[in-house]
C-alpha cells in the first residue's frame, strides 16, 4: 500500500512540475544576454534570483538616463512600470 | 484498495498499451519542429520545458549545428570553425526526440510530415524553423555551381572555410568584392561586418588590397556607425558603392569572377557574392510562404497565415519591424513555445513582447550595436515607440571595446541557452 501511494506521489509531483510558472511579455527575451544557464562566461549578469526591487530601480534608472548604459537604456525604454515589475518578479523567482 | 507492487503498476500500464480503451487510449499531443538553428531548438527545447506532457520531435538534417553570427570571424582568421559547431545531445537530454533527415512533405489535411524517403510524423502542431535559402532565380549567372568560385558564406560550414581559404590564398595587392543584396535578408549589417573583419585581416597581412562593397541598397543597418569606424580604421582600404552610385550588381560570371553592374565590370580575385534569398525550401513546400518567398505570421502565435496549425519563426518570416538575427529567431521561438503550450492546453495566448539586440564587430576589440523592442500592433510586430535604436555615433574607444566583450558575451550566452 505505502508503496503504491509513493508512485502515485510521485506521479502528482511530476504533473505538478509539469506546466512551469508562465513568463510575463518581454521575459524570455533576456535571457538572449542575460544568461539562464549556469557556467557561461559573460560580462553580464545574470537575472535569475536578483531581488526584484533592485532590478526594477536598475531598470528605472537606464530609462531616465540616470545610469549610462550602453544597450539598456533603449530595451529599458520599451516597457512600463507595470512590465519591468512582473519581469523583475518572474526573474526573482527563476533559479 | 489492493496493494501493488510497482511491478503490477507497470504491468497494468503495459497491458492498457496493449489493449487501448477509449480512456487511455489518447497519445501526448505531438509538436515537430523542423529546423534546429536558432529558432528551431530554442522552440523545441522551450517547449518541452514549459510543459514535458508534449511530445516534441526535432527534425533536422545535420548532426552539428554551424553558427552564422561570429562566422565572419572565422573568415578573417580570428577564430576556428569549430567555436561556431554545437550538437543536440544537451536538447535531446532534455527530452526532444531528434531525429535526423530532411522533411520533404507536408500533408497538411491529414496533419502529416514526411521525414527523408517515408518516415511519417503525425503532429498536432507543426513549427517550421527552415532559415533561408539563396534565390537561385534572382541573380543571373549565380546558381549552384557558382558558389565553388564565388562562395556566398550566408550559411555558415563549408562555404565560410572556402572564402577563408580563397583570401588566404589571394596575393597581396588582391580585389576583394562583396555583393550586399536588397532587403530583406539574412543578418541585415552582416555584410557590412563581413566587410570590415576582411578589412581587418588585408590590413594586417595583405595592405596593398582593396575591398569594395557593390551594394543594391542605399541605406544599411548601423550605417552611419560602420562608415565612421571604416574612416577610422579602413581609410582607402573599404569602398562602399550604394545602389545610386551603381553598386547593384545585375549578373555574375563565376568563371572569371566578374561582377557586373548597370555601371560596369568588376573583375574580383576573391569575389563573395551574399545573393537575394527567400524562406527554407520547405516553407515552399508547406503552402507558408507568399509571393514574396517569405512567411507571413500572426504575430502572437507565429502561426502562419496561411496554413492552420503550421508555425513559423525565425528568418524564414515576414516579422514586421524586427530584422532577421539569431537573437530575434531565439526571442521569437520562446514566445512561439509559450503560445503553442497555451494553445495545446486550450487556452488563449498572451499578447507577447519581444526584444532584439544585435552586434557587430568592426575590429575585434570594436563593437557596435542596434536593438529594438517589439510588439503586435495591428497584426504586425511593431518597434515601441521611443525604445531602440544604435551605439552612440561619439562612443570613446573603450566603450567600442567593451560592446566588444558584449558581444563575445552574447555569443556564449545564447549558444548556452540553446545547445548548451
Amino acid at each position: 500500500m505505502n508503496r503504491f501511494v509513493a508512485v502515485l506521489a510521485c506521479a502528482m509531483v511530476s504533473l505538478s512540475a509539469a506546466v512551469a510558472a508562465e513568463a510575463p511579455p518581454g521575459a524570455t527575451s533576456c535571457s538572449g544576454c542575460h544568461a539562464a544557464m549556469p557556467g557561461v562566461d559573460s560580462p553580464v549578469p545574470p537575472l535569475a534570483g536578483r531581488n526584484a526591487a533592485d532590478v526594477v530601480r536598475q531598470m528605472q534608472a537606464f530609462r531616465s538616463g540616470e545610469v549610462q548604459t550602453t544597450v539598456m537604456d533603449k530595451i529599458a525604454k520599451g516597457f512600463s512600470d507595470e512590465e519591468i515589475q512582473a519581469i523583475a518578479a518572474w526573474y526573482a523567482e527563476q533559479k | 484498495m489492493t496493494a501493488m507492487t510497482r511491478r503490477q503498476v507497470l504491468a497494468s500500464a503495459a497491458a492498457a498499451s496493449l489493449f487501448p480503451r477509449p480512456a487511455l487510449a489518447q497519445a501526448a499531443p505531438h509538436v515537430v519542429v523542423v529546423g534546429g538553428g536558432f529558432a528551431g531548438a530554442t522552440a523545441a527545447r522551450a517547449l518541452k520545458k514549459l510543459d514535458r506532457q508534449i511530445a516534441v520531435t526535432l527534425v533536422e538534417a545535420n548532426l552539428t549545428f554551424t553558427a552564422c553570427p561570429f562566422s565572419n570571424g572565422v573568415i578573417a582568421g580570428l577564430r576556428d570553425i569549430s567555436a561556431q559547431q554545437f550538437s543536440y545531445e544537451k536538447i535531446l537530454a532534455d527530452g526532444v526526440v531528434v531525429t535526423r533527415g530532411t522533411a520533404n512533405l507536408i500533408d497538411t489535411q491529414a496533419r502529416t510530415l514526411i521525414v527523408g524517403d517515408g518516415l511519417r510524423l503525425r503532429y498536432d502542431r507543426l513549427v517550421l524553423a527552415p532559415g533561408i535559402d539563396i534565390n537561385w532565380d534572382a541573380l543571373p549567372g549565380y546558381n549552384e555551381a557558382a558558389v565553388e568560385a564565388m562562395p556566398h558564406a550566408w550559411k555558415a560550414g563549408e562555404q565560410t572555410l572556402l572564402l577563408r581559404k580563397q583570401l588566404e590564398a589571394m596575393e597581396d595587392g588582391g580585389l576583394v568584392v562583396i555583393s550586399a543584396p536588397a532587403n530583406p535578408f539574412r543578418c541585415p549589417p552582416g555584410p557590412y561586418e563581413r566587410a570590415s573583419l576582411i578589412a581587418h585581416y588585408l590590413k594586417s597581412r595583405k595592405p596593398r588590397s582593396k575591398l569594395i562593397i557593390l551594394d543594391a541598397k542605399d541605406q544599411f543597418s548601423k550605417q552611419r556607425l560602420f562608415q565612421n569606424a571604416w574612416k577610422e580604421l579602413y581609410p582607402g582600404l573599404l569602398e562602399w558603392v550604394s545602389l545610386s552610385s551603381g553598386g547593384k550588381v545585375t549578373s555574375v560570371d563565376p568563371a572569371t569572377k566578374t561582377l557586373t553592374t548597370d555601371f560596369g565590370k568588376h573583375e574580383a580575385a576573391v569575389a563573395n557574392v551574399i545573393p537575394p534569398q527567400k524562406a527554407g525550401r520547405i516553407a515552399e513546400l508547406a503552402g507558408v510562404a507568399d509571393r514574396t518567398g517569405w512567411c507571413p505570421i500572426d504575430p502572437v502565435t507565429f502561426e502562419s497565415k496561411l496554413q492552420p496549425n503550421i508555425h513559423v519563426i525565425g528568418d524564414a518570416t515576414i516579422a514586421g519591424a524586427m530584422p532577421k538575427s539569431a537573437f530575434t529567431a531565439n526571442a521569437q521561438a520562446k514566445v512561439c513555445a509559450a503560445a503553442l503550450a497555451r494553445l495545446i492546453n486550450g487556452e488563449k495566448p498572451t499578447e507577447p513582447k519581444l526584444v532584439n539586440t544585435c552586434y557587430s564587430l568592426v575590429a575585434p576589440d570594436y563593437g557596435i550595436h542596434v536593438a529594438g523592442v517589439y510588439r503586435p500592433v495591428n497584426g504586425v510586430l511593431t518597434e515601441i515607440e521611443g525604445s531602440g535604436g544604435v551605439s552612440k555615433a561619439d562612443a570613446p574607444r573603450d566603450v567600442r571595446a567593451l560592446e566588444a566583450s558584449f558581444a563575445n558575451g552574447w555569443f556564449k550566452t545564447i549558444t548556452t541557452e540553446v545547445f548548451g
